[in-house]
């Protein structure tokens, strides 16, 4: 087979081979998985305990949901590198809100508008993502920069640059509630992925998702919404970086706008990536941005249980980013 | 006669599909030698093999006397081997004088570029080609037309032995084209050989010496033009004996025998962006028109207008009688009209969906209920569709990237079928699939429009529309110029059509 | 005609006249803070304006020519906070050796971009910004999360705090010296004429026979370089390399060059352009630091970047509207 030598202005993909790259690419992130658990288990001391598990189940909960909501952006062919800032933005505005005259007066209505303001106001930065993407045409890299330097900057306004610290046991249950006896934000990532799972298999516009990923101009040929579809992937995606925003600043019972969602972004296309997502679009592997999501967080875990630096971690995730998408990007070619 | 370049036994496979089977040519020192055949017959793929874009699989080039491997295209033209492809391969953002010299810049201290004279090269080489504009503006803001010129101004600059050209005429109006043609003649007259590449047969006769033909991605058959005739070239291109062509019809369409019925669809003047100037048409129910008309000629800008992908500037729709504007492709399909695209592969298939969900992209809106697609009723929509026009796949779960050219045209038809349009606009729907798919096609168009709806049909292929369209329109240059009426097309008609309209400018 | 083209004054100091907006703007801004603010044209605001954006200047520049391919870098902050602390480090051995180490610091990430983009053909932002997360871990490590103060023993800080010819500050001169040369390059090169070419169409420039992953490497390296080079700056103006430095460097260069007129998809841009968007850019700070001073307006440190995405959006949204339609481009 002399598949490897087409020059990339061959574009029919060629058949399934099964060489250790095309067995990477479909089996990697379970392989990874299963050789970073036994590394583990093998010589990180304590590894094997409940506890463990808890602390990586609260961790991996923020980077699936936000990998989740990166995973349909990356579908579309598109990248949202505003995600950490939106996470602080939500993550900002929830304890202002509660914490206001207004929240300490109506403690009920308080704790309400704490989720659905942040959320509404993470869906609209999604929303200004989008409509820069698919209307004025700008590139997403460029795009969603815009807010990661400026939704950081607007949420740091917002507190004055002030660490807000709080004690609300309802708004803190997001972060440190348990239903049977595992974290509430555990449950929340698999019910927002079973939810995701459903509109990207079972809905219209997940079809129409994949069909504008994989082939835009066919897309817009064939009827589809091409605009909207975007616009609705960059704020799915940005609600999700809400929620994530809001769950970080539960588990601490305090909000830090420079701290919340920091690096996010990479986790993110990280997990997505390494789940199998493409760049160039056209699949959205769901299930794989959650597998994606605990072996990002697996390594950060064993990293740091075996005393290695949280700055040469950074370096890892690096190397793990270039690397996932080396292994991906082999297929289109 | 001195043998410039000798291509022998060359092969190539995309993805384990041959593209060229032992394809052979031969090109004499200072001759202008025509490379003719179909669409897919492998022409492109033996050009950009010479010039190193692709690598052969297997073969021998020997060029100048000596045995090559050329592996890029900086080594083709290291070689003297300059190319004009058909996609311009041209940078519109950069000047005209950088367009022509970049890679050979005159310089100064063997390290900065010499604008001045680089300019004043490149104006004297335009000069040649009776071109004057200002070099230092940017080539985008020119006319296609200048920048094929400008293109071939290159390749001539460059003092190739060989300068190939694909498709060098397709943009270019009569005077340009004479400019052109009084260049290929002065670079045979200093020597240089040309590889003149092009779909109109008349003017391989008026400037080349020899011809190849190619098939299937073999070498037919190589004549010279003095001794050869229009009517052969094509037998050889189609793989007909010349007999069978001028007294047998090839295709199955079967246009011009029955009654009509209302119009559908009419189009009065219609102007776009994209070089579309005045076009009309009507279609009435149970027929179909043609578009004719050369490369370039506006058929499938026209088919865009229709159809809401370019905005209209000018002119009007009336849909079954009623005033309409498309706004967009989706708009056109809720008023039941459908366009198979030109490209299958740029505008048509989204390759990594499977054959089902290909085939109901456009009926998503009718397949959904509360914003979840039917499945159930998906599934058995598409099985009917796969069963009725006799679709070859593992099951309708299968990627589409995965099946032939012919079948994946077949899903890209029961994707607009599904729809149940009135009018389907159908832009090359046989191009690049084998004979019998195309035949069996050609029986779905067929039926389509014996119940009762309206095709507007586009084909490069002359056999085709004659044969099948009941009026074909003709177009040249954005404008629609003439209509011709079924029966009593015949090819000779619709090719004087387009060429005696031909350079008489907008009727 | 043939007289004007070598001297035409919009064409040297914008790509095609297209970006006189940038320079029109300076001059206005300039006008206005002379007209509102006493100390705005003393030598000593002058100086220090330049000085501190000298940075931003020669990043700017090295990103413009990424952006010309088309390509993007993501690195450029951490990697001048790597080379910041690379520069403090070496600062004893002097600057004859402080400040060639800090640029080849910077050089060494921009290799390991190209060697991503080139070879492995990662996406541009994806290799940036693993570079970016690599870098900014290494600065960590070699500093151990500390700031590394420099030797003010040595001739180092004569960088940032002492006038070349008792006039101008040398990172200013250098700037010059480099914002000239790389001019040069562009305009009257080979190699940078072939940079635009491969960002107005890379198959085109391929099909041209242009040396196109040559003048992709050469500007992920200069890029790196150019971020080496702010780096020291950094180290020398400050005092101490800056592990943690460098957060949001990317949109102001990204910003200062979209200002300039660089098309974001490529093929069209200029050096002095680029340099007066981040004149520009600077300014705008300036002129809010007078403003604060005077006490008309009182922002914090972090409207800073509020207003960087902004300014990336206005910008963005003028050339939408003014660069027409990028479609027809590629």
């Amino acid at each position: 087979m002399a598949d490897n030598s087409i020059s990339n202005g061959n574009r029919i993909a060629p058949p399934a081979t099964h060489d250790l790259t095309s067995a990477l690419r479909t089996h990697g992130g379970l392989i990874a998985l299963f050789l970073i658990l036994a590394f583990n288990a093998a010589f990180t001391p304590n590894f094997l305990q409940v506890q463990t598990l808890f602390v990586n189940i609260s961790q991996v909960a923020t980077i699936a949901i936000v990998a989740i909501g990166m995973t349909f952006v990356i579908a579309t062919a598109g990248i949202d590198l505003s995600v950490g800032a939106v996470m602080a933005l939500a993550g900002a505005l929830a304890p202002l809100i509660f914490q206001s005259e207004f929240g300490a007066a109506y403690p009920a209505l308080g704790i309400a508008a704490a989720f659905a303001v942040p959320l509404a106001v993470a869906a609209l930065c999604g929303l200004f993502n989008g409509v820069l993407v698919s209307v004025l045409n700008v590139q997403p890299i460029i795009a969603t920069l815009i807010l990661f330097i400026s939704g950081r900057g607007i949420a740091q306004v917002l507190t004055n640059g002030n660490l807000q610290t709080f004690s609300n046991p309802y708004f803190s249950y997001l972060g440190t509630g348990k239903v049977l006896g595992l974290p509430f934000q555990g449950w929340l990532a698999l019910a927002l992925a079973g939810m995701a799972f459903w509109i990207v298999t079972r809905t219209t516009f997940g079809r129409y998702l994949l069909a504008v990923g994989g082939n835009e101009r066919a897309a817009r040929l064939a009827g589809a919404p091409v605009r909207k579809v975007k616009i609705g992937a960059y704020m799915i995606c940005a609600f999700l970086s809400g929620i994530a925003g809001l769950i970080v600043v539960a588990i601490n019972s305090a909000s830090d706008a420079a701290r919340n969602g920091n690096l996010m972004e990479l986790d993110a296309i990280a997990a997505a990536v390494v789940g199998g997502a493409l760049l160039q679009g056209g699949r959205a592997p769901i299930f794989g941005a959650v597998l994606g999501a605990v072996i990002i967080q697996l390594v950060k875990y064993t990293l740091l249980a075996n005393g290695v630096e949280d700055e040469v971690a950074l370096i890892a995730k690096a190397l793990i980013i270039v690397l996932a998408v080396y292994i991906q990007q082999a297929r289109k070619e | 006669m001195q043998v410039l370049l000798s291509m022998n036994g060359i092969d190539k496979a995309f993805s384990g599909v041959p593209a060229l089977r032992q394809a052979r040519l031969d090109v004499a020192a200072g001759e202008v030698h025509a490379l003719i055949g179909q669409n897919g017959a492998g022409k492109s793929t033996l050009i950009k093999i010479l010039t190193g874009v692709y690598k052969k699989d297997g073969g021998d080039i020997a060029f100048d006397g000596r045995a090559r491997e050329i592996s890029s295209p900086g080594g083709a033209q290291a070689a003297g081997i300059a190319t004009i492809y058909q996609e311009l391969n041209l940078v519109p953002l950069r000047s005209v004088t950088e367009n022509v010299v970049m890679g050979f810049e005159p310089r100064r201290l063997g390290l900065f570029v010499d604008w001045p004279e680089a300019h004043r090269r490149t104006r004297e080489i335009l000069s040649r080609f009776g071109i004057k504009i200002d070099v230092t503006a940017p080539l985008g803001t020119y006319s296609t037309a200048i920048q094929q010129l400008v293109a071939i101004a290159r390749a001539v600059s460059l003092d190739a032995n060989l300068v190939i050209m694909d498709e060098p005429t397709s943009s270019l109006d009569d005077r340009e084209v004479e400019v052109l043609f009084g260049v290929v003649r002065e670079l045979r007259n200093s020597g240089v050989s040309v590889l003149y590449v092009s779909h109109f047969l008349d003017e391989l006769f008026r400037i080349c010496d020899r011809v190849t033909t190619m098939r299937d991605g073999r070498t037919v058959s190589v004549r010279t033009i003095k001794d050869t005739t229009k009517l052969e070239l094509i037998a050889d291109m189609l793989g007909r004996e010349v007999e069978e062509i001028e007294t047998a019809g090839m295709t199955d369409l079967g246009g011009g025998e029955k009654q009509l019925g209302d119009v559908l669809l009419e189009a009065d003047g219609l102007a776009t962006d994209r070089r579309l100037f005045d076009f009309s048409l009507s279609v009435r129910r149970g027929e179909i028109v043609g578009l004719g008309g050369l490369l370039g000629s506006g058929r499938t800008e026209a088919a865009r207008a229709l159809f809401g992908v370019d905005a209209i500037s000018q002119g009007e729709i009336r849909l079954k009688g009623e005033p309409w504007k498309p706004g967009t492709p989706s708009d056109a399909i809720r008023n039941r009209i459908g366009m198979l695209s030109e490209d299958r592969k740029a505008e048509g298939i989204v390759p990594d969906m499977s054959v089902r969900e290909n085939m109901t992209l456009a009926l998503l809106p009718a397949l959904t209920r509360n914003g979840r697609i039917e499945t159930q009723r998906e599934r058995a929509l598409v099985e009917q569709f796969i069963k009725a026009l006799g679709i070859k796949s593992a099951n309708m779960d299968q990627p589409i990237r995965e099946l032939s050219g012919g079948n994946q045209q077949k899903v890209l038809l029961a994707r607009w079928l599904a729809t149940e349009p009135e009018i389907l606009i159908l832009d090359e729907p046989t191009r690049g699939v084998d004979v019998g798919a195309k035949l069996e096609i050609q029986a779905i168009i067929r039926d389509y429009v014996d119940r009762g709806f309206g095709v507007v049909l586009i084909s490069s292929e002359f056999e085709e529309l004659v044969e099948g369209a009941d009026t074909i329109v003709v177009l040249q240059d954005g404008y629609s110029v003439t209509t011709l009426q079924n029966p009593g097309i015949t090819e000779d008609a619709l090719v004087s059509a387009i060429a005696h309209h031909h350079g008489t400018g907008p009727a | 005609m043939p007289g004007a083209e070598a001297f035409d004054l919009r064409r040297t100091l914008g790509s095609d006249g297209r970006n006189a907006g940038v320079w029109i703007a300076l001059v206005a801004l300039i006008l206005f803070g002379l007209a509102r603010y006493e100390n705005f044209g003393s030598a000593y605001n002058i100086v220090s304006f330049l000085n501190y954006n000298s940075m931003f200047i020669i990043i700017s520049i090295g990103m413009c020519f990424v952006i010309m391919t088309g390509g993007i870098d993501l690195s450029v902050g951490s990697v001048a906070a790597f080379s910041s602390v690379v520069a403090a480090y070496l600062s004893p051995l002097g600057i004859e050796v402080a400040l060639p180490g800090g640029v080849a610091a910077g050089i060494g990430f921009g290799a390991v971009n190209a060697f991503c983009i080139i070879a492995m053909r990662i996406p541009p932002f994806i290799a940036t910004l693993a570079t970016m997360l690599a870098a900014k871990g290494g600065a960590l490590v070699i500093s151990d999360a500390q700031t590394i103060s420099v030797d003010w023993g040595s001739n180092f800080t004569k960088l940032g705090m002492e006038k070349a010819f008792d006039v101008l500050p040398w990172t200013i001169v250098i700037v010059a010296l480099v914002a000239v040369m790389l001019w040069v390059v562009l305009e009257h090169t080979a190699l940078g004429r072939t940079v635009l070419s491969i960002g107005g169409s890379e198959d085109a420039s391929t099909l041209m026979g242009l040396r196109v992953n040559t003048a992709k490497a050469f500007v992920y390296l200069l890029s790196g370089g150019c971020a080496g080079l702010a780096g020291v700056f950094l180290a020398s103006g400050f005092g101490a390399g800056q592990p943690l430095e460098g957060v949001g460097w990317e949109l102001s260069a990204i910003a200062a060059v979209v200002v300039g007129g660089t098309l974001l998809t490529g093929g069209l841009g200029s050096v002095p352009a680029t340099v007066a968007g981040a004149l520009l850019l600077g300014l705008v700070f300036n002129i809010l630091n007078f403003e604060n001073g005077k006490g008309t307006i009182s922002l914090s440190a972090y409207w800073q970047m509020v207003i960087r995405g902004g300014f990336l959006f206005a910008v963005i949204l003028l050339q939408t509207r003014v660069g027409g339609n990028p479609e027809k481009a590629g």
